[in-house]
């Protein structure tokens, strides 16, 4: 099985062999890195930027808006701050056109805890994201996913922010990206760059086919009839580890995974919410102010008399960083035993 | 420096040059003019008098535009008296057309006079500032002089100071990949270039075997709203800047549309021909201050390039005071006509802020997913 990073591989080639992709930029991410994750590796329209955030959303604008497609990376989501102002631009530009000129380009950008990578390579962007109108954002969870969001990103004729968990990076699935080699050996020969000797080497892309998840739809991970879970990217693991455990002491989680921030499928997460009546929405952002708190407030507003307990939101304290030792990192975003207290206190409490 | 010594500054000036090719084209373009002791650099009359003609409606405009946001039928003023003798040469000498194989404008908000130059109706730049619903840049979202036009490649002009200086590198990108010699063109001030983006384009724009065909220029009249040149510049000339990055690079006095033309049409072709940056910066007079913000009144020291350039043509003999007021006056006319028809035109409703959130206006309002 290919991981999240060998899947945003093969999305990128697929869109730049298919799609339209020009230019997939950044810092590092041509030759002879292929980006700090290898997530470019290999890939024939690559080049590396100056280490320049700002100048890489400027011109990934330019692009735009010369016509031509194309994905850009910011290295680590930590570092996407001081692009904030040309996000909002990318994001309004099309709103203050009054719909006459169109950014269609991807920004991809690693987000998250989960690597013990301190305070500047834990940040979270979820909720940061969420607040730039004109953007869709998404944030795959497996690498299924990953290739099919990519690939409805490169499609999408808006500016779309897809956030890959930094944790989840070399993560492996149990579903194949349609033309992958069963064979994760055979895979790993044709299109992982060779640690030593790689000099020439050029990788032997699968035939790869055309898989779109569409931006907005939601998926339940691990269905139940007692409380939802609504969470994505990297917590969805952890939901559905605790879902499992719990389903052996007779409570059933349904774990809803989002995987597109805006819009999000609301409509998945009302009719299990109708069906459950319990509801926690979990993330790894800072809790203040946090995008889950938008949901929770969404699902006391319109299904305040269905619901049989208070909404909850589990998400990362709301600190200045992560620290680097476990046991900080570990106090700052939420762990399975939280989620798992979490889901107990909701499903317990009585009208 | 009063308006009389101005005209005589630049009689001066343009005297002592020879101008030597200059004075070849002169021959065989204006008999009439390269007699004269101001030859203005070779340029045809007919030229000379098409750039005194935009540089009059365009003041004209934006002189009406003051007097409407004065009149309170606007909320905010910003705009470009005093680039005339910049803005119009800049919008005269581009490869004019939409998509790559036409040059790009990034243009900053003091840019009326190239989208006069470009063929902008002033009644386009009225029911902008009027916040009508039939403004063609932003159907009435935004401010005086935020023009929009894709028909020109005219890139939206955006209120955060510079950022525009970057998405030039990245047209100038696909232009270059296009093959067809089209070259984006950028605006900005000099209190701007100490923002980021104005580095960032000058590192994009040259990195070595990879440089692109941008025109990054800088229009220094010597403010920020009210920080002088002095107070935020170290170095001698922005121009030099681009120096540091081997970027070609020239200081102008934009006052002039005659030297301006001359500079402008010959970076041009630099960089059509090698596809490498050019960097100008160009002298200009802030001639109404920095916006509304600060009374938008005129200042009477500054150098008038529209009027030191009429006289300039007078005084030559190639434009008589009569037909030099009657361009004022035909001008003045079409201005007051265009505010009472955006007047009577509609404003945008209420419901249209959904509008184009989102491509083909889906998933703006949240509460309809
Ligand atoms: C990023 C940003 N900061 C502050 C402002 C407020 N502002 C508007 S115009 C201006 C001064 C710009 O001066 P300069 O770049 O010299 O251009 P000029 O207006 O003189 O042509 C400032 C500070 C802004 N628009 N954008």
């Amino acid at each position: 099985m290919a991981s999240v990073a060998q899947a945003i591989r093969m999305a990128l080639h697929y869109g730049e062999t298919n799609l339209g992709v020009k230019d997939i930029f950044g810092q590092d991410v041509g030759a002879p890195l292929g980006g700090v994750f290898t997530a470019t590796q290999g890939l024939k329209t690559a080049w590396n930027s100056p280490l320049d955030e700002r100048g890489i959303i400027g011109m990934a604008m330019g692009i735009a808006m010369g016509g031509d497609k194309c994905v850009a990376e910011i290295q680590f989501a930590d570092y996407i701050f001081n692009t904030i102002d040309l996000l909002k631009i990318a994001g309004n530009t099309l709103w203050c056109t009054n719909g006459q000129v169109q950014l269609p380009m991807v920004v991809m950008t690693p987000v998250g805890a989960g690597i013990f990578g301190s305070v500047y390579h834990s940040h979270s962007f979820d909720a940061w994201a969420s607040r730039l109108p004109g953007w869709k954002i998404v944030m795959p969870s497996n690498p299924l996913d990953a290739y099919g969001l990519m690939l409805a990103a490169i499609k999408d004729p808006n500016p779309v922010l897809y956030l890959k968990s930094k944790a989840l990076m070399r993560h492996k699935g149990d579903e194949l990206i349609p033309g992958e080699p069963a064979d994760e050996k055979e895979l790993k020969a044709m299109i992982d760059k060779p640690v030593q000797n790689a000099e020439g080497w050029k990788p032997r892309w699968p035939d790869l086919e055309e898989y779109i998840v569409p931006i907005g739809k939601g998926k339940i991970t691990h269905a139940g009839e007692h409380i939802t879970v609504v969470t994505y990217s990297r917590m969805v693991h952890l939901c559905d580890e605790v879902a499992l455990k719990l389903a052996g002491e007779g409570i059933s989680v349904e774990v809803i995974d989002l995987r597109s921030i805006y819009p999000y499928d609301w409509q998945m997460i009302k009719s299990s919410i109708e069906k459950t009546g319990r509801v926690l929405f979990v993330n790894e952002d800072t809790e203040v102010t946090n995008f889950g708190e938008h949901l929770a407030y969404r699902a006391t507003q319109e299904l305040f008399y269905q619901l049989m307990a208070r909404p909850r939101v589990l998400a990362g304290k709301n600190l200045p960083g992560i620290g680097l030792h476990p046991n900080l990192e570990k106090n700052s975003v939420p762990q399975l035993n939280d989620i798992e207290t979490a889901i107990r206190e909701v499903v317990a409490e009585v009208p | 420096m009063s308006k009389k010594t101005t005209v005589k500054a630049g009689r001066k000036s343009a005297a002592k040059k020879p101008a030597k090719a200059a004075a070849k084209t002169a021959v065989k373009t204006s008999k009439k003019a390269s007699a004269k002791a101001d030859n203005f650099g070779g340029l045809s009359e007919d030229l000379l008098l098409r750039i005194h003609d935009l540089m009059v409606k365009s003041r004209v405009l934006e002189e009406r535009l003051i007097k409407i946001y004065k009149a309170g039928e606007a909320y905010f003023w910003i705009g470009g008296p005093g680039e005339e003798a910049f803005g119009v040469p800049l919008g005269l000498l581009a490869r004019k057309g939409q998509g790559p194989a036409y040059d790009w404008f990034h243009l900053h908000y003091r840019c009326t006079p190239t989208m006069v130059a470009l063929g902008m109706n002033m009644v386009d730049s009225i029911r902008l500032i009027m916040n009508r619903a039939t403004d063609p840049s932003t159907g009435g979202r935004n401010f005086a002089n935020h023009y929009c036009f894709p028909q020109w490649n005219v890139a939206p002009v955006t209120s955060p100071i510079e950022v525009q200086y970057p998405l030039a590198c990245g047209t100038a990108h696909v232009q270059k990949r296009f093959g067809k010699k089209a070259l984006s063109i950028v605006t900005g001030g000099d209190a701007g270039t100490a923002e980021g983006d104005f580095a960032s384009a000058l590192i994009l724009a040259s990195r070595k075997g990879q440089e692109l065909p941008v025109l990054i220029t800088v229009q220094n009249n010597k403010f920020g709203i009210s920080t002088p040149f002095e107070g935020q510049h170290g170095e001698t000339h922005i121009a030099d800047r681009a120096k540091a990055f081997n970027i070609r690079a020239r200081v102008i006095n934009g006052n002039d549309p005659v030297e301006t033309y001359l500079a402008l049409q010959e970076e041009m072709e630099y960089i059509r021909k090698t596809g490498n940056p050019s960097f100008i910066e160009a002298h200009v007079s802030r001639l109404y201050g920095h916006s509304s913000a600060d009374g938008a009144n005129k200042k009477a020291h500054l150098v008038d390039p529209v009027f030191t350039f009429e006289n300039r043509l007078i005084d030559a003999g190639i434009l008589s005071e009569k037909a030099a007021k009657k361009i004022w006056e035909i001008y003045e006319a079409e201005g007051v006509a265009a505010q009472e028809q955006a007047r009577t035109e509609p404003v945008p409703t209420p419901e249209s802020v959904w509008e184009n959130v989102y491509v083909d206006s889906e998933n703006a309002d949240w509460r309809k997913f």
